[in-house]
């Protein structure tokens, strides 16, 4: 194990030190202590390691990650996990606004609650929380899966392409475009992979699917007087 | 974007740090807003007394007799408290509107940055830290206080345009965001007798919540109010003389933290203004709800 404590050194010498890792590394396993709020910290990493960050994070956290696992036993700031394209960031707290958002694949994690736009603009990427989401969720998700253990807020999956979102709890209004789907064996089983895989003890059965109508893809003419 | 702080003590025995307290919650903050900073504080009240915070370009010249000069005009006892470009003057409570009025034949160059029994408000342009040491924020103390670093989008990069805006007494507010029905409500209120000196959309917010409460809403109903009328982005953050506020508007994409724990209450643009303050690891810390109203008093 590897530490690197934030109160003796800088966040760029820590992000240096982290992206230098290559596949074949054998410090594959790094602690990063007093993280303090700070913004940015584990981001572009492209190497099979494992980082715990011991408290909380401030935007940005485990931004554009491959490979890494990322784990943050606080809570974490706006934007963790954006654009991440492989690998897995588990929250144990808490996500501020747009976690995961434009993320194209990975797996990200959230033990607590996620606030709004979580998911905005997903590409590939699977976000399970465990807690409730904010509004504007999935905001013109265009591929992967959103699972939801709690609620969703407003405008949920909004202008939606075709992201998988499956949510337990309640929804507060669906976005334009989204609706509920029938849940196919093929969704049960996607689901049980994903709540397996984040450590979630949840029945898929539990869950309802929501998907996009599909009726924003085309222009329609009735909607011409509308422009 | 910009960088609010607040911090509403419960525990009394906090209170003579409150000052410290805010102030490197305050300079935490200087990434977020450099051009100007501000702070109001409320930092008790004596039986009758009224505080006036003034500020001057000239505070040499504005200064020099000014307690002499309005003590006469009012035919009362005035005190005058400087630091660097602002000043307290306390006066008996009853003189408050009339000291205002003289100060403005008196010293025209002046600006009354606050009135009330117990707000002070500091505020000028420059980094958090500097306008901090000039003001000796870290050395006052009080029961609550709000602080403000600005990075300016939509009006002047002047001491006028910095926040705290006060618009009523012992009323304050700072805000992230912007309003974009604030011309509208600028003439509304102005013919409802509110008094608004500038043209920054935050002291438009604040007298609308003046307004409301010269109208008899609580504080909780007069930020209740902003959900409907005010128009834009807005994290805001309110101090009355013994309560502390807090709303975001529905979308709620500006930032904002709290904690709380028995000893206070605290608010942040980012969990990194509150990582100083005592007990935060055991703290309940939440992200506030979109289109909610959360407030506290003593």
């Amino acid at each position: 194990m590897q530490t690197i404590d934030l109160a003796t050194q800088s966040l760029r010498e820590l992000n240096a030190t982290l992206q230098a890792q290559k596949d074949q590394t054998n410090a594959t396993s790094w602690e990063i202590l007093n993280p303090r709020g700070a913004h940015a910290i584990a981001v572009g990493l492209d190497a099979p390691i494992e980082v715990t960050v011991r408290g909380a994070t401030g935007y940005y956290c485990a931004g554009m990650n491959k490979q890494a696992t990322v784990h943050v036993t606080g809570s974490a700031g706006p934007g963790v996990a954006e654009n991440m394209m492989s690998g897995t960031v588990i929250i144990d707290g808490d996500a501020s606004q747009y976690a995961g958002a434009t993320g194209r694949g990975g797996l990200l994690v959230i033990k607590g609650n996620a606030s709004s736009r979580c998911g905005i603009s997903m590409k590939g990427i699977d976000i399970v929380v465990q807690g409730n989401i904010g509004h504007m969720s999935a905001f013109m998700g265009q591929a992967g899966n959103l699972v939801v253990c709690g609620d969703a807020g407003d405008a949920l999956g909004d202008s939606l392409y075709e992201a998988r979102l499956f949510v337990r709890g309640s929804v507060k209004s669906l976005g334009a475009d989204c609706i509920e789907k029938e849940m196919r064996p093929e969704h049960l089983e996607i689901l049980r992979d994903l709540l397996e895989r984040a450590g979630i003890d949840a029945k898929p059965e539990e869950f309802r699917r929501y998907g996009s109508a599909r009726k924003l893809y085309n222009f329609d003419i009735d909607n011409a007087a509308a422009y | 974007m910009c960088g609010i702080v607040g911090l509403f003590l419960k525990d009394k025995s906090l209170e003579p740090k409150l000052g410290a307290m805010l102030t490197d919650m305050l300079v935490t903050m200087t990434d977020r807003g450099p051009d100007s900073a501000g702070i109001a504080i409320y930092g008790g009240s004596a039986q009758g007394q009224a505080k006036l915070t003034i500020q001057s370009d000239q505070a040499d010249a504005d200064f020099a007799a000014l307690a002499d000069d309005l003590s006469s005009a009012l035919g009362a006892a005035v005190t005058l408290h400087r630091k660097d470009t602002h000043a307290v003057l306390t006066l008996p409570a009853d003189k408050a509107a009339d000291a205002r009025a003289k100060l403005a034949d008196l010293r025209p160059g002046l600006r009354v940055m606050s009135d009330g029994e117990s707000i002070e408000i500091y505020k000028e342009v420059g980094l958090p830290k500097d306008v901090a040491r000039r003001f000796e924020l870290s050395s006052m103390s009080g029961t609550h206080g709000i602080g403000h670093t600005r990075m300016a989008t939509e009006s002047a990069v002047t001491t006028q345009g910095a926040h705290p805006f006060s618009t009523g007494a012992d009323q304050c507010l700072v805000h992230n965001g912007s309003l974009s029905n604030h011309n509208n409500w600028r003439r509304k209120l102005k013919r409802e007798g509110i008094r608004i000196e500038s043209m920054n959309d935050t002291e438009v917010g604040a007298a609308y919540l003046t307004w409301k409460m010269q109208n008899g809403a609580s504080l909780g109903e007069a930020l209740e109010g902003t959900l409907d009328d005010l128009d834009g982005f807005f994290t805001f953050v309110v101090g009355t003389k013994d309560g502390f506020g807090v709303v975001r508007d529905p979308i709620a994409c500006k930032p904002a933290v709290m904690a709380e724990t028995d000893q206070y209450v605290a608010f942040g643009s980012e969990y990194r203004a509150l990582v100083n303050l005592p007990g935060i690891e055991t703290a309940r810390v939440w992200e506030p709800e979109p289109a909610t109203v959360y407030f506290w008093s003593h």
